[in-house]
Order: structure tokens, then sequence, then C-alpha cells
């Protein structure tokens, strides 16, 4: 089936069979952030966005994705960059496996609401596993990058 | 694994209707629980290009299509009126906003899955699904049967004066539900659904447990402690539980008398806070 999908601002016409996942037709395009982390639709790994929204890109047929827009971390490394330095300089992460699809869901998070509360990061972020770390030093991450964007971005 | 070998975005729902006779032919919702399988479908069938990812708001009930999803039940504001915003609270614990950004409402509901959040809720509500060719019908009764080779395309939920609670017990966060319950309290009575026991979810024959005066005793937020738990053991005895991985029949029949006292409960106190207020104005 031929598709048609902009991959990080990049227009792809392509032959794909209809069982392809997203996950690996994105890896197969060279976002390599894109990982496979569970297979069970839980780990929150595969994050990219589709039009936008957060979506696991292990469950979703390349050709639902037709016509439409799909980001990676790639295609965000400005927001991903200086977000991620906030993560990295709490420590919180040992193996950053779980890295890239926990920064696309927090950046989707800061889209939708720029002011969370401690308990909205947690719900919004659930769905992102981390089996090295207690998840305490992202949430510190993460407060001390909001309070640096409501600064003004001044640190 | 999933395997499809081909795959067609239906362009009217009758063409959907006619692959979907076929055995070796799936409608793809969300896909994710039919991902999980070793499926092998012939014809995945689309319905993502039939505008039904919406929902409409009318003078007496929601409408919402098959394609919705579990997302969509927690951002679209309006529907927060109905059941004191029972389907936020429903799906809040499913995996993640990533997940819920795919699961669909028509599949959740459609699949009768035991570990469904969605179709407990639903149950407490006064819902109503629509099949392409068997029309509407009480989402209780399509629990029980199915839609065959039928498809469900909207679901219809009226608005009405109840208020809802929703209640599960997880062994931890995001994961399956063991036990999930959601009661309504109306004018009408009280409604107990209870699911992932593990089968999947039931109303359970609340008329026998309470009688007429004592619904109304929790409507008005009057019913006091003693009662209460009375009523809960009662409509626990009703639920029937079985053994998995997760837990056994036992546990699930002690959450269950636990869940509901907590939901009746919450459901009088919440009675009550509203007509002290009124009583204030």
């Amino acid at each position: 089936m031929q598709i048609r999908i902009t991959l990080n601002g990049r227009k792809i016409t392509e032959d794909v069979s209809p069982d392809l996942l997203l996950l690996d037709w994105v890896r197969a395009h060279g976002c390599y952030s894109v990982k496979r982390g569970c297979e069970t639709s839980n780990c929150g790994l595969c994050t990219v966005f589709m039009e936008d929204k957060p979506v696991l890109s292990c469950s979703v047929l390349a050709v639902r994705a037709d016509g439409k827009r799909i980001e990676t971390l790639e295609g965000l490394r400005k927001e991903a960059e200086e977000f991620g330095a906030f993560i990295a300089g709490q420590g919180a992460e040992q193996c950053g496996f779980c890295n890239p699809g926990m920064i696309m869901n927090a950046i989707a998070l800061f889209r939708e609401n720029p002011e969370p509360s401690e308990e909205e990061i947690k719900e919004y972020l659930a769905g992102n596993l981390c089996r090295c770390s207690g998840y305490e030093g992202q949430l510190r991450g993460i407060q001390a990058f909001l309070a640096y964007k409501k600064g003004g971005g001044i640190q | 694994m999933l395997r499809i070998k081909e795959y067609v975005k239906a362009e009217s729902l009758a063409q959907a209707y006619e692959l979907n006779q076929k055995r070796a032919n799936r409608i793809i919702g969300g896909m994710l629980w039919m991902k999980m399988g070793t499926v092998n479908v012939h014809t995945a069938i689309d319905l993502s290009g039939l505008g039904l990812d919406g929902s409409e708001e009318r003078k007496d009930e929601f409408v919402i299509g098959c394609m919705a999803t579990l997302r969509q039940l927690e951002t679209d504001e309006r529907l927060a009126v109905l059941g004191s915003g029972i389907l936020k609270e429903s799906v809040k614990n499913i995996v993640g906003v990533q997940f819920r950004n795919l699961a669909t409402v028509g599949g959740s509901l459609a699949g009768r899955f035991g570990f469904s959040d969605v179709l407990t809720a639903f149950l407490a509500l006064d819902t109503e699904v629509e099949l392409y060719k068997a029309g509407r019908i009480p989402l209780a009764k399509f629990a029980a049967e199915g839609a065959g080779s039928d498809i469900l395309v909207r679901v219809f939920v009226k608005k009405d004066d109840r208020r809802c609670v929703y209640l599960s017990h997880r062994n931890t966060k995001t994961d399956f539900p063991v036990l999930t319950v959601a009661l309504s309290s109306a004018r009408s009575g009280i409604r107990v659904a209870a699911g992932a026991r593990p089968q999947r979810a039931i109303l359970v024959p609340a008329d026998e447990c309470l009688n007429k005066a004592d619904a109304a005793d929790i409507f008005e937020g009057r019913a006091d402690k003693e009662a209460l738990q009375a009523y809960a053991a009662q409509l626990a005895a009703k639920v029937p539980t079985g053994s998995n991985m997760r837990a056994s029949a036992a546990y699930r029949s002690h959450l269950a008398e636990v869940l509901i006292r907590r939901g009746l409960t919450a459901l009088n106190e919440q009675a009550a806070k509203e007509r002290g207020k009124k009583d204030a104005d």
C-alpha cells in the first residue's frame, strides 16, 4: 500500500505492507530514538507525535498514519535538549533507554498544560515506565524545568 | 503477532459491514488489544474515515462516535456533566495518555473485555449503543450478547440527574484492574455495575437489595452508616467473582463489598453536601 507521511517535516511517499507498525517505519527512516521497550503497549518508549498528539507508535499501523504528520525526538531537538538538560542535571536516569519516550511525552504535557501540578505531571507521565529509577529524579527535573520556564528561561 | 494481509479504509458503513461478514476480516479500533495476540487478519477494516471520531451534545443525550478515543472522554469538557464526571474518572488509570490517544470507545465496548473500565462506567449511566443493522439497544443487553458481525457505530448517553462514583482496585498503577465498580444514584434508583470480576462487567440486580425508600435516602443524602454497610454487603453478594493470576475469587468478593460500600458512602455524602448547600441558600 502506498502511504504519504510527513516525518519531522519531510514528506515521504512509500509502499509498505499493511501490517507494518509505525514504530518500525520511523526506525527504518533513521529515527532511532524511538524504542521498542515492551511489545505490550505499556512502556511509552515508542512515543511519537501523530498530528501533535502523543501516541504509542508500536500500536499504530503505518498505513493508518497515511496523510498525517509524525514527529519524533529527532524533529524536536531544540525543545528536547533544553528540557533534557534538566533531567540530566538531576542525574535522574541510569541507562537512559526510556529517556526519549519520556521527553516526548513530557513535551506533550508542557504544550497541553504549561503549568501542571505534581499530581498532573504524575498522571500524564504514568504511561512512561523507567526500570532503573523511582521517578523521583525525573519529577525533580521536570519541576526545575517548569520553574526555569516560569522565570522566563533564566537559570 | 498481528498479521494483516489487506487494509481497507472503509468509505461507508455498508462497505465495512459487508467486509465484516467474513470471519477472517476484522474491524480495527485502536488495535491495542488486538495486537497483543497471535492474530491473522485477512482484511483489516478501518472506520477512521467515516467521521465517527467526535461527540455531539443533543438536548437530552450525548452521542459519542465509535472512533472517539478514551482520551476524548477525559478532555471533552461537555462530557463532565454525565454522572459527576464518571467517564474521565474511569479511564484515567488506563496505561497512559499515549495509549488513551489511540484506544477507542467503540473498540473498548465492542470487545466486551473482562478488564474494561470503560464498559463498567458506561453501564452505570443510561447508555445505549447503535449497531449498524440492529439499531439502538441498551448497553447491558449488548454487553451480554455482543455485536456478532454487526458494527458498533455510536454510543448514546442520556443526560439525567444521576450522580456517579467510579472505583477500581489495581495491584499497581496503570495495570489491568482487579475489580471495577461504578455506581449511580438517581431519583429513579441505585444502579451498580461491577467488572473485572474477572469476567466482563454486569449490572448488579440492585432493585432486589434496595427498596425504593433506601435508594431515595441515598439520593437525598440521608442514609446512615449502618444502612450503607448493609446495602453494600447485600449488593456485593450478588457480584459473581472468579480467580485468575491477579487475584482470587474470595479476595475479589471482599473487594466488591469494600468498593461498593465506599461508592454508596460517597454518593450519600455528595448528596448531603448538595442538600446542605441548598439549605444554606
